[in-house]
């Protein structure tokens, strides 16, 4: 410790940069990988840890028992088979989740997911009845298929008009969202209303045929459905052209442009998957979960989502735990935030003090990548005052006596 | 605790009339694995033009940097005009009087140049426009240039946003102005201009810090040289030496300060030696016809020129040079042969077959390859690792893609060879681009473009902001094109057209407006076209800034 403090570590090294001896490259790629690793756990796990303590303590002041709260969550989400609910809740966020990391890869912001998410849902639940005669599982592949068609529709205009004209595609996505929940709710209402209740909401698909469970589970198979999406999508993204493309676009589009690639079809490609993964997010919560729509039923997955995207650094893989995570919280959070008598909006606080932190953890791991260390000059200083100090007086006076 | 004889002088506290204008005592700073500025004192009196020499990482930028309030030494002090002082921001430094013009462009993009000029000044609640144009316009007066004062900054070509930044650094009367390589984007011509606003603002008593690598810039215009190496300064030639010794003396000995005792010999480095007057190369037209714009017609950007009307033939085995201040459609030239911009008129041949209508990656596949300007903005992507980059325009196909699946090792393999071919000193292939310095993020690109089978390759000011060494070997790769293939030269630095090219084109608001046979005489003729029939003078202009001094 003390040797850290007093000898800054670059004194003494010149300018000059060797090049590194041929063959020590696959040590340097493999401590570069622990390093890479190590650093995706500090920027993945700190802020959740963080949020948890903080929102710890933030009921300790409420004068609810942070310890039986934490452990209601987890009876609630967890144990005695809630652990499949959380799974299926967990299923539409991350199709969703997924369907907006290709996306944001290229640096596209698909953010009119709840319209893509609805016109899918109205279509399916709408279409459904009239399958009846299909056997089941042709049934559901084609509902499927509507739904992934329509959340990629949805898609369409925002596309084209950045493709073609460069147009922020934040608004365009925003305005057609706007009207895709307008549309779903007009299609509930109208051609699709069940003619048998008097409250607006399609016919209610009969269990049969809704998603099939896992043997021995009551968790449907939209949630392996989810699953396989994210690791296709890590695939995609991590080996194949379209994903490294989708990268290039991201980082810096005029290099996307110079070194070739067909810019205006790519941002169609991507807007077209990221719609039809939403889509597909629609047809696992009707036909996993619902089984019917409401009029004015939003579920606002998108909105939930993207922090843990984000939080997630735009990987599918690492999505997964998050999303898990939050499901679970959500889950078991109703159960623990009603004992604790707290509106489930506190759950909200929790999601928002993780969002704090990420960005804490964001700004020091920007200064870690400019070759800086975690901690700032001032709070490392902090730490080491007293040691610093005695050393510093030890060498004034030796400083003194040479003079 | 700074050494004793700087106590000393500390304590003689200031005296006004011999203080220098700025003083740094001291100054150390450094960065993981770097030692940029070891122990570096320097003053800096006022009406005096001070020269920083060094080769490139030699700690100049760094000393600037500091100056102006970018960065904190870890020691030293420094003093403005006798009171020590800490300069602990951009805008505390331009409070102290001390303007900065950086070598890339700090100009807000979307704003217009009024704005960008307004921007230091902010305090009142409403802007004067009316004002600040009428200052704008005596200070382009001043440059001897005419600077649209509502166009975009980020639609301004590199030079003619650099001359904004001066105005910038002196539009609040600033007492010092440090100018970082300000002359590597200018034509002769405007160097010449450039070195008598300098004359004029050093007899107002300015003073002027001019930060260079080029040796002859450094004898033109300092009156007092300072040479840095590896962090340290290795001499300082005072006043009276400057203006005393002959120029080969001090050459001389400025070598020895910047490459070390041994001094390499000089025609290793091109700035020394003796201006090529046009080197006749064995190469003529009479090869076949590679590459040839028949009335190319295309728009500008913004207020970038776009090109107009032009028609060139480049043979093969031949490098031809296209000459012309920065920012007269030189990049759209070079984006209408790669095919990232559409004519609108005319027609592109390469090999005798037309290929306006192809796309960037079908005339990348034919052999046609451009090596841009804009290293870090387009030419890499620099959050990838090096090995992809170096298959950027190669996305998808064999042998590095194999039904749309990357083959690392393919891509591993030939990143290996190329790296060891083209010398990129990278840490492993797997190091993200963007950590290389801007002479290996060149040798990237043109390991890039000059692979897998490239016949006619465009090169926009290959050897920008690279040090002598790197320019060295640029220089030399596009010579060897003239074996078989060729090369169409953009650059403005006629050094570099008169040292490479066979045929120098010169290229004046998007239009060709001459092509000359390099040999004798061809750096006169070429600038005289550069300027055009307006700007009289030439005989005065053309002799080199290396001679004049």
């Amino acid at each position: 410790m003390t040797d850290a403090v007093t000898v800054p570590p670059q004194t003494g090294v010149t300018a000059v940069v060797e090049p590194p001896p041929v063959g020590a490259g696959g040590g340097r790629t493999r401590s570069r990988r622990v390093a890479g690793a190590r650093d995706l756990i500090i920027r993945s796990l700190v802020p959740v840890v963080l949020a948890l303590v903080a929102g710890g303590v933030l009921l300790a002041i409420l004068g609810r028992n942070p310890f039986t709260f934490y452990s209601n969550v987890w009876q609630g989400g967890i144990q005695q088979g809630s652990w499949e609910d959380s799974a299926m809740r967990a299923a539409p966020l991350l199709l969703i989740g997924v369907g907006l990391t290709m996306i944001f890869r290229a640096n596209i912001w698909n953010l009119g997911y709840d319209g893509q998410f609805l016109v899918g849902a109205a279509l399916i639940t709408g279409l459904a009845p009239s399958l009846a005669s299909t056997p089941n599982v042709v049934s559901l592949v084609i509902l499927f298929f509507v739904a992934m068609g329509a959340g990629a529709l949805w898609t369409i205009i925002p596309a084209f008009l950045k493709a073609r004209y460069e147009t922020n595609e934040i608004i365009t996505t925003l305005m057609m969202s706007f009207i895709g929940v307008g549309v779903a709710n007009v299609l509930v209402k109208g051609p699709f209303q069940d003619p048998t209740v008097n409250i607006p909401q399609t016919r209610v698909i009969p269990l049969n045929r809704m998603l099939p469970s896992i043997p021995g589970t009551r968790i449907h198979v939209g949630v392996l459905v989810a699953l396989a999406a994210a690791l296709l999508a890590a695939y995609v993204l991590k080996r194949t052209s379209f994903g490294l493309r989708l990268h290039v676009l991201g980082a810096n589009p005029r290099a996307a442009a110079h070194v070739g690639i067909n810019v205006k079809r790519l941002i169609v490609m991507a807007f077209l998957v990221s719609g039809a993964l939403v889509g597909a997010a629609a047809a696992v919560d009707i036909l996993g979960v619902w089984g019917y729509m409401r009029a004015n039923w939003n579920p606002g997955y998108g909105d939930t989502v993207i922090p843990f995207v984000f939080l997630a650094r735009l990987n599918p893989l690492a999505l997964i735990p998050y999303i898990a995570f939050f499901a679970v919280l959500s889950n078991g959070g109703d159960l623990a935030a009603s004992n604790a008598n707290l509106s489930t909006d506190f759950l909200l606080v929790l999601v928002a003090l993780i969002l704090l932190f990420m960005t804490v953890i964001e700004y020091v791991g920007r200064r870690r990548d400019l070759g800086g260390s975690y901690l700032t000059p001032g709070l490392k200083k902090a730490l080491k005052a007293p040691l610093f100090r005695r050393r510093g007086k030890q060498q004034q006076a030796e400083h003194e006596v040479a003079s | 605790m700074p050494p004793l004889a700087q106590r000393e002088r500390s304590e003689l506290g200031p005296a006004p009339d011999q203080a220098p204008a700025v003083e740094l005592l001291g100054i150390t700073k450094s960065f993981p694995g770097v030692l940029a500025n070891d122990n570096i004192s320097l003053a800096l009196p006022s009406g005096e033009v001070h020269c920083l020499l060094g080769e490139n990482g030699a700690g100049k930028s760094t000393l600037m940097a500091i100056l102006a309030g970018m960065l904190q030494p870890e020691a030293g002090r420094i003093k403005v005009a006798g009171e020590e002082t800490r300069i602990d921001s951009p805008r505390n430094a331009l409070d102290l009087g001390i303007g900065t013009v950086y070598q890339h462009s700090t100009l807000i993009g979307p704003l217009t140049v009024v704005e960008n000029l307004m921007l230091g000044e902010g305090r009142r609640l409403r802007l004067d426009f009316a004002g600040t144009r009428r200052r704008l316009k005596e200070f382009g007066a001043m440059l001897g240039v005419e600077i649209d004062p509502d166009a975009r900054a980020d639609e301004l070509a590199l030079g003619r946003q650099q001359q904004i930044e001066i105005i910038k650094a002196l539009w609040r009367g600033s007492r010092v102005l440090i100018l970082d390589e300000p002359t590597s984007m200018l034509t002769p011509q405007a160097v010449v201009e450039l070195q008598k606003v300098l004359e004029r603002l050093k007899s107002s008593g300015l003073a002027i810090v001019f930060i260079t690598h080029k040796l002859h810039e450094a004898l033109a215009v300092g009156d007092r040289i300072t040479v840095l190496r590896q962090g340290r300064v290795t001499g300082e030639i005072s006043r009276e030496r400057v203006r005393l010794s002959s120029p080969e003396e001090l050459e001389a000995e400025i070598v020895r300060l910047m490459f070390g005792e041994s001094g390499k010999p000089t025609d290793e480095l091109p700035e020394l030696s003796v201006r090529i007057e046009g080197v006749k190369h064995a190469a003529t037209t009479a090869g076949e016809v590679a590459l040839e714009l028949e009335h190319a017609t295309a728009a500008g950007e913004g207020s970038q020129p776009g090109i107009n009307d032009v028609s060139l033939a480049l043979h093969l085995g031949e490098v031809l040079g296209v000459a012309g201040v920065d920012g007269n459609g030189q990049r759209a030239l070079a984006e209408v042969v790669s095919g990232q911009r559409r004519l609108s008129h005319g027609e592109v041949r390469y090999l005798g077959a037309p290929v306006g209508k192809l796309s960037v990656a079908q005339r990348e596949k034919l052999g046609l390859r451009y090596v841009t300007d804009d290293r870090l903005g387009e030419g890499i992507v620099s959050s990838l690792p090096v090995s992809l980059n170096l298959v950027l325009k190669r996305i998808g196909s064999a042998p590095y893609w194999r039904r749309g699946r990357m083959h690392t090792e393919a891509i591993e393999q030939d990143a290996k060879r190329l790296i060891e071919r083209f010398d990129i000193r990278t840490p492993s292939a797997q190091a993200r681009a963007g950590t290389l310095s801007g002479g290996n993020i060149q040798k990237l690109l043109l390991a890039r473009e000059l692979s897998n089978e490239s016949k006619v390759v465009v090169f926009h000011k290959p050897t920008y902001g690279l040090d002598l060494k790197t320019t060295r070997i640029v220089r030399e790769m596009i010579g060897h094109l003239r074996q078989g293939r060729a090369a169409l030269l953009i650059s403005t630095d006629l050094d570099e057209l008169l040292e490479v090219a066979d045929r120098i084109a010169v290229i004046s608001g998007g239009r060709i407006v001459g092509v000359i046979d390099n040999g004798p005489g061809a750096a006169e003729q070429v600038g005289r076209l550069m300027i055009g029939d307006v700007t009289l003078g030439v005989q005065e202009a053309a002799p080199p800034v290396g001679q004049q001094a």
